[in-house]
């Protein structure tokens, strides 16, 4: 599998850079809907991976990785993640083409109703409606679409706005990518197919981009630490020049060189056609993307404080940011333990399994 | 450009197998040896990539165990092609990839390691040729090599890394004599080398006299990337070794011991998925630093898997097979017993430049932070504490 980036690829990044970085944004905002709307617009990116007959681009999971890997390095307070990747390939596997449609003009935003940290039970159908709770969910306070994962098997369109569904708020640790608690209480929805293959396939693909987004994190992190180390002066020299220091940050080179090539090849893995998202290499890609990408964003995070100082630990310096949303990722779509208890699974390693009388 | 499968399908048509070393030589001869090298000394010009191609034409032919010829191919060979004369070119190239002529490396002393260039062994001009006085140590293979390249000082009054000349040493000369070193492993898988009053002529001299640091640079960086290691299948290799432990005996099976595993397992895959995106890297034409990272992320992993076997093997892992000293000439990971790999490992952080120096290499020529301040680049050689 090609593990490098395609000259394409390049100037996507190119455009996305120049974009991301002609914005400032308050990090308690949450959301900038301008540059939701440029990415919609300019760039045409929230709708890369639908298909050209929907008005989208018709590009693979290998080119939203890449603008995954951007928006973690300028950690854009957008719901890319949850509609332009996760919501759309659920909708892609249903078939659904209406929001999608929608999405790719920039009318519709999606959220899938699930949380942060991975599936629950669903909600439950009751008289043609939906009842129940949802916490912590990712990219949905903006959405105006909600997909929910019910107790009939099946996933429902629900408006976000509609009657019968509340969205609280939560204070996120991750302000930048904030989660809110749902509550449907008799919501109207409409089911769009079934859920359990289109959720799964959500989380593999997400699973697999996110790793993209947690290399730019890291980027961003050993970047900023390497600058710093360079001009910071502590006993007449560059703390840079001290092997403590030195030894460190190649350590955190060398675990991020790793993370390029092991999101490369995740996103290469579930970048063929949706039904294969169910097979195990892409499941295995996407378990192994979120075992390695997840721990070394958080080390290369807490590398980035710490060898910054006082000033890692302040407010005012954006390093508690990246701490926060590297930390929140490793958790999120299942933390790296339970990524390698799938794992050991998929490769018949588990020791449970191995045991079992066959 | 050549259309290197048609010349590789050719070849392997019109060339009988039957003499391994004969066959070879024809395949140096048509340029199939390594063709990214220039027509005439093995190669066609081609792209390195092509080089995929021709293995997999001439996949079953006769070929060289890469363990035994691999100092000769990883590091003389491609710093006699950049700094070698045409001549030297000519004289070497050919033997050395047909295996017909196996090399060493003197480089290290007991002086010198990690400080490579402050080695001690003196080149003393004599008439058209230099005397070479001194001691090398972690000499592979020296007891079969024909050929050397060797790193001496020829002017100890200047600063240590511009007094030093690269030459080829010419292991049968006399004066060279080769003895064993035994390694914790029990084994002697390395050698001392002690060289007294060697003359090597002046044509064995490999750049220009001073020029030595320079010529040795082309060596080491090679070096990391051969040790860094080839492709590798998904699950192979060491982590390989303690997966098929972990499927066959139940006895090492615990939920703890699984997750520790799997920690493993994933970083193996990782850095095997790092060491081919720098073959792909290299294959486009677009050699990175990446090598580095391999080299460090392969000696790690390889003492944490073979520590964790001993671990899961409990009481049995109290036992070694045999410590009778031998000459153990090739590394063998996976081949021998568990006690053997764990201590073999031991060596894999200091090889080849220790983990600690690729950390400031890495620091340094890769992310660009300033160099410890240091007192002994601008004083004469002779000045410095030894």
């Amino acid at each position: 599998m090609n593990l490098l980036y395609s000259a394409d690829e390049e100037s996507l990044r190119d455009s996305l850079r120049a974009l991301l970085r002609s914005r400032s944004w308050s990090p308690d905002d949450g959301f900038d809907p301008d540059v939701w709307r440029l990415l919609t617009a300019e760039l045409g990116v929230t709708g890369l991976i639908i298909p050209e007959k929907l008005g989208g681009a018709g590009a693979t999971l290998r080119e939203a990785a890449l603008v995954m890997e951007e928006l973690g390095r300028f950690l854009a307070p957008v719901p890319y993640l949850g509609c332009a990747v996760m919501a759309t390939v659920a909708l892609r596997v249903t078939g659904d083409t209406q929001i999608l449609t929608r999405i790719a003009d920039g009318s519709a935003c999606a959220a899938l109703a699930v949380p942060f940290a991975g599936p629950l039970p669903p909600v439950s159908v009751v008289d043609g409606a939906l009842t129940g709770r949802v916490q912590s969910v990712a990219d949905a306070m903006v959405a105006d679409t909600l997909l929910v994962p019910a107790s009939d098997g099946g996933l429902w369109e629900v408006a976000a706005d509609g009657p019968g569904v509340v969205r609280v708020p939560v204070v996120s640790l991750d302000v930048t990518r904030p989660l809110v608690d749902l509550t449907f209480d008799g919501a109207p929805g409409r089911p769009i197919g079934p859920a359990d293959r289109a959720v799964a396939a959500a989380f593999t693909a997400g699973s697999a981009l996110l790793a993209s987004e947690q290399l730019g994190v890291a980027e961003w992190c050993l970047d900023t630490t390497v600058d710093y180390a360079k001009t910071r002066l502590q006993f007449g020299r560059p703390i840079g020049s001290f092997q403590a220091v030195k030894h460190r940050l190649a350590d955190v080179w060398v675990s991020v060189t790793q993370s390029r090539a092991v999101a490369r090849y995740a996103a290469g893995a579930v970048s063929g056609p949706d039904d294969d998202l169910g097979g195990t290499e892409q499941r295995l890609a996407a378990a192994l993307a979120q075992s390695h990408c997840g721990p070394a964003a958080v080390r290369a995070a807490e590398e980035c404080v710490q060898l910054h100082g006082g000033i890692g630990f302040t407010w005012e310096h954006p390093a508690h940011l990246y701490l926060k949303r590297a930390k929140t990722t490793s958790i999120a779509l299942g933390t790296a333990p339970a990524h390698r208890h799938a794992l050991a699974t998929l490769l018949t390693l588990d020791a449970a399994a191995l045991t079992e009388p066959s | 450009m050549p259309d290197v499968r048609a010349l590789a399908r050719a070849f392997r048509e019109n060339t009988p197998a039957g003499d391994s070393a004969d066959f070879l030589r024809k395949r140096f001869d048509a340029g199939l040896a390594w063709v990214h090298y220039p027509e005439g000394l093995g190669g066609l010009g081609a792209a390195r990539s092509q080089q995929a191609i021709v293995e997999e034409e001439l996949a079953g032919t006769p070929s060289n165990d890469p363990r035994r010829i691999g100092i000769g191919l990883g590091m003389a060979a491609p710093t006699i092609l950049r700094h070698g004369t045409d001549a030297q070119k000519q004289r070497f190239l050919r033997p050395l990839w047909t295996g017909e002529e196996l090399w060493c490396q003197l480089f290290s002393e007991p002086g010198a390691g990690s400080d490579l260039a402050g080695l001690a062994t003196r080149a003393v001009r004599d008439g058209d040729g230099w005397r070479i006085t001194g001691q090398k140590v972690w000499t592979s293979m020296a007891h079969h090599a024909r050929w050397a390249i060797l790193l001496a000082r020829t002017d100890p009054e200047l600063p240590k890394h511009r007094g030093l000349t690269y030459f080829v040493c010419d292991m049968t000369a006399p004066g060279v004599d080769v003895r064993p070193l035994r390694q914790l492993t029990g084994e002697a898988e390395f050698n001392e080398v002690f060289l007294t009053d060697v003359f090597l002529p002046d044509d064995l001299r490999l750049g220009a006299v001073g020029e030595g640091w320079a010529v040795a640079r082309t060596t080491l960086m090679n070096e990391r990337v051969s040790i860094g290691g080839g492709a590798t299948p998904r699950g192979g290799g060491l982590i390989g070794v303690l997966t098929d432990l972990w499927k066959t005996d139940p006895g090492v099976r615990s939920a703890a011991a699984q997750d520790e595993m799997m920690r493993l397992w994933v970083a193996a895959e990782a850095a095997r998925l790092t060491g081919e995106r720098v073959r792909q890297q290299l294959a486009a034409g677009e050699p990175g630093p990446e090598g580095s990272a391999v080299k460090l992320a392969f000696a790690e992993l390889a003492q944490k898997i073979t520590g964790l076997e001993l671990e899961l093997r409990g009481a049995d892992g109290l036992r070694h097979d045999d410590w009778t000293m031998r000459r153990g000439e090739l590394v063998d990971f996976e081949g021998r017993s568990p006690t053997y790999r764990w201590l073999r490992a031991k060596g894999t952080s200091i090889e080849g430049g220790t983990s600690e120096i690729l950390r400031n290499i890495i620091a340094e020529r890769v992310l660009g932070l300033p160099a410890e301040p240091r007192t002994d680049t601008t004083v004469p050689w002779r000045e410095l504490p030894r």
